[in-house]
């Protein structure tokens, strides 16, 4: 009997340390072959063959982080402000937006981009643009949104809503000034879940957003975030070096925004303690 | 009189932004099977789905995506069995094991690790994992093995959250009464609690299975790309994901249709396991 238990303990503890030495082997490899190759000539205004600079990469990334968020937080936060504040728990609406909202969170984002490319690209009419890739991405990021809306939402008291009832507060105001604020911390933290995948994201955006490495000049210019601009390097073969240090920049701005995610959470554990 | 017009005007935009994702999701379902139907209506059913022969190329060309059902079958299967036993101990020690100041670092770093985006894996697994494999089994390192090894690793968040939350679901009255009939920590966790949490734990593995069979990009770079039956786990396979990737940037006229196709196959797929995830999670079972 004690022969299985400790069998048990060394499987998990083994397990356990398995698990966590690979993120510390992945992140620690990538960043010691990495930083070498984090030159300022990576950082060029413009991106050319012989200096493939990540540099308008960037400036997509951020023109699409902000773009999809731009679509996505409005119709994502509404959504989760009608489904606590305005909808009864067990009616047959709420049960569907429910189901979809779970089914677009499990579709892999090939297929969104599949779809991004058959609606947005050819449909519509806006070719390989920004502009697709940003409402490709901000279909796929809006179930983030709605849940951790929802989640920050019904954390708030009811006696808050009471009270400002009470005062002779409408219900529209009260959820503006009295239950949005309360909540703004937790819509925060899944909002900077969202700029993660959006940063993060290559297959979606292959033929959505397409390759080109240059800075869009507007909406509907094709142009490559950060992740394609890795995926290409990689993928290409010729500029490995390059492909090292961009994938530092990369990995550095995922640990910065889930060091950011974690940060908030924390805080809103502890408000949660004094209140 | 005013207020009350905005109210239900803010309402009637709060309703309208909750369509949305219902919306969404009826514009991808028919976007995605009135655009790959057809060419599978035109290839064949069963030729498509059961035909050997990937090549688009030639003259007559041949539409058979077998090979890859196959081969992303053959990963997902690989990627579960490393990531579930690894993620469901690691689950239970971050549960019952870790001391909560340890608790307080790890926790962020399963978050990390979920936040990693697919490139970087699928570059580690390119610069770190191919090399390996190559080394030891000979071959060209970028086999089954290898995109299985490197899912099994990027399923592991996926499964550690799912199989966490669902044993500190447990009451502690199940541990307690194990622990009171005389049994050690380790029975009582795993023959008192790890029943009770069950279902959180298989639906956790339903989720990774959904994450597995629809990763693209890390796979890509691991797995070979070969569009053929892979006969043996050192060879290089191609999955309906990388098969969609890989060739829709020069696609036409059918090839094209039949990549959406690959497409339709994929999604009715996934369209099912997370019928059976919403169903395990509503405790259908």
């Amino acid at each position: 009997m004690t022969k299985l238990s400790k069998l048990i303990k060394t499987l998990v503890m083994l397990s356990a340390f398995l698990t966590f030495s690979i993120l510390f082997i992945i992140i620690g490899y990538i960043l010691m072959k990495g930083i070498p190759h984090i030159k300022p000539s990576l950082f060029a205004l413009k991106y050319t063959t012989e200096n493939v600079s990540l540099f308008p990469a960037i400036i997509t990334t951020l023109i699409m982080t902000f773009l999809s968020l731009l679509i996505s937080c409005p119709i994502g936060i509404f959504t989760g402000i009608f489904l606590i504040e305005y909808s009864k728990k067990e009616s047959k609406l709420v049960e569907l937006i429910r189901l979809t909202t779970e089914t677009l969170s499990g579709i892999p984002s090939i297929v969104y981009g599949l779809f991004g490319l058959l609606f947005f690209v050819t449909s519509l009419g806006m070719g390989f643009s920004i502009l697709s890739g940003a409402l490709t991405l901000s279909i796929m990021i809006l179930p983030l949104i709605i849940r951790s809306t929802e989640e920050a939402l019904l954390a708030v008291p009811n006696n808050l809503r009471e009270a400002s009832f009470a005062l002779g507060a409408g219900k529209l105001r009260t959820i503006f000034k009295i239950v949005l604020p309360t909540a703004i911390p937790g819509i925060f933290s899944g909002i900077i879940l969202a700029i993660g995948r959006i940063v993060g994201e290559t297959a979606a955006l292959v033929y959505t957003a397409g390759t080109v490495p240059q800075i869009p000049k507007n909406l509907f210019s094709s142009s490559r975030t950060l992740a394609i601009h890795m995926y290409s390097l990689s993928s290409e073969g010729l500029y490995t070096n390059e492909a090292y240090g961009t994938a530092v920049v990369l990995l550095v701005v995922v640990i910065g925004i889930n060091g950011l995610s974690s940060l908030i959470a924390k805080k809103l554990r502890k408000g949660e303690l004094n209140g | 009189m005013k207020r009350q017009s905005l109210d239900k005007f803010m309402e009637i935009i709060f309703f309208i932004s909750a369509c949305v994702s219902i919306i969404s999701v009826i514009l991808i379902c028919y976007f995605m099977f009135a655009n790959g139907i057809p060419g599978i209506k035109k290839i064949g059913v069963l030729n498509f789905l059961f035909g050997l022969d990937w090549s688009p190329s030639n003259i007559p060309p041949s539409f058979g995506i077998f090979p890859m059902i196959v081969g992303s079958i053959y990963i997902t299967f690989g990627a579960i069995i490393i990531g579930v036993p690894i993620g469901i101990l690691t689950a239970m020690y971050l549960a019952k094991f870790c001391s909560p100041r340890l608790y307080k670092y790890l926790k962020p770093a399963v978050n990390l690790m979920a936040g990693i985006p697919s490139i970087i894996y699928g570059f580690f697994g390119l610069v770190v994992l191919v090399p390996l494999i190559r080394n030891i089994f000979g071959g060209t390192g970028s086999s089954i093995l290898t995109a299985s090894i490197l899912l099994g690793i990027m399923i592991l968040p996926t499964i550690i959250g799912l199989s966490e939350s669902a044993i500190r679901a447990v009451p502690n009255s199940y541990y307690e009464g194990a622990i009171a009939l005389g049994a050690t920590h380790e029975y009582s966790i795993v023959f008192a609690m790890l029943p009770a949490a069950k279902s959180g734990i298989l639906s956790s593995i339903v989720l990774g299975i959904g994450r597995a069979i629809g990763e693209t990009m890390a796979v890509i770079m691991v797995a070979g790309n070969q569009a053929r039956m892979p006969n043996g786990i050192l060879k290089g396979v191609r999955t309906l994901t990388a098969n969609i990737v890989i060739e829709m940037g020069y696609a036409a006229d059918l090839h094209r249709e039949a990549l959406i196709g690959t497409g339709v196959v994929l999604f009715v797929f996934i369209l099912i396991i997370n019928g059976l995830f919403s169903m395990l999670k509503r405790k259908v079972f």
